[in-house]
């Protein structure tokens, strides 16, 4: 990727980093017993991001892991974890490596799971049970974030002037082969959160997350 | 459904969805997506080169899926663990 767009997308993706950081720091002083739960979160994106899975395309994706998170704790705290994630892949495995690291966040830690965030907001806000809510947030910030990484590559590889035709050819690699890992996305979302319905139902309360009776106070960002 | 019977059936369709890519595209190379979108930039602008190279890369396959396998490990023992421990303390009261 040229020069130019590896600094605007770390530029872009930096503020979001700085809002996280506050989000944490606040939500964590203002109950400590939550920073096992924010823990969960980001080992829950460790995992899933290690996760290469095939796809019905041929060829191999992973999951992102940061809707829960984000529905959790609000979006600008994922944003925080999940480049977290992405440091680790970029300096250990040479996974997108360094100088794409401020467009992988961007599209990772910063579109999925504010994309997560609104679905799901929007989904409960029309009375929609909570697992379907859960379901469709996780699943559309996994798959926003491949369309944003083919917009990404489209930008800073134009043909011949134009951005649609990239586009159109990344978005056939990336966003069909995560179509089936983003469904598992959402199903293993599903999956934890109702583990977190039932055994930590506290820690849910804090938040403002309490589906059993329609409560879903805003985990404030 | 029982709870813990609806998170099976949920597992259950992830195993699905990952099993069946591998049939449906039965001697389809299975490479990574990051791949082919390498090849695409090379059609494109066939005089990209990518100005910088890693600080340090896995030095083979096996070695990098060791690094997945540590990064898939540690963060679902962290999950397990705090499952457990949740667990543990409703059990207790």
């Amino acid at each position: 990727m040229p020069l130019k767009w590896c600094v605007l997308w770390y530029a872009v993706t930096l503020p979001f980093l700085l809002w996280g950081l506050m989000s944490i720091r606040r939500r964590v002083q203002g109950d400590p017993r939550l920073k096992m739960l924010l823990g969960l979160a980001g080992a829950f994106t460790f995992v899933l991001s290690a996760l290469k899975l095939p796809s019905v395309t041929g060829s191999c994706s992973h999951p992102t892991g940061v809707g829960l998170g984000a529905l959790l704790f609000g979006p600008a705290a994922m944003s925080v974890l999940g480049t977290i994630v992405l440091l680790f892949q970029a300096l250990l495995l040479a996974h997108g490596g360094l100088s794409t690291l401020g467009a992988n966040a961007f599209s990772m830690a910063v579109v999925g799971p504010f994309v997560a965030y609104g679905v799901y907001r929007l989904l409960r806000g029309l009375r929609l049970p909570p697992p379907a809510a859960v379901f469709t947030g996780a699943a559309l910030g996994d798959l926003l974030t491949y369309v944003t990484t083919s917009l990404q590559l489209a930008l800073a590889f134009p043909q011949g002037g134009s951005v649609l035709a990239p586009l159109a050819k990344f978005m056939g690699i990336f966003a069909v082969t995560q179509v089936p890992l983003a469904v598992s996305e959402g199903l293993l979302t599903v999956v934890v959160f109702n583990l977190l319905v039932r055994y930590s139902k506290s820690e849910l309360e804090m938040l403002g997350i309490f589906p059993e009776r329609g409560k879903i106070g805003a985990p404030r960002a | 459904m029982r709870p813990g019977l609806r998170n099976a059936v949920l597992l259950l369709l992830v195993v699905v969805l990952v099993v069946f890519p591998l049939y449906l595209k039965r001697g389809a190379p299975f490479g990574g997506a990051d791949g082919r979108a390498e090849e695409v930039i090379a059609q494109i602008e066939p005089d990209y080169k990518p100005w910088c190279t890693p600080l340090w890369e896995p030095p083979s396959g096996e070695i990098e899926s060791l690094l997945f396998a540590v990064q898939a490990a540690a963060g679902s023992g962290f999950v397990f663990y705090y499952l457990g421990y949740v667990k543990g303390r409703q059990n207790r009261q």
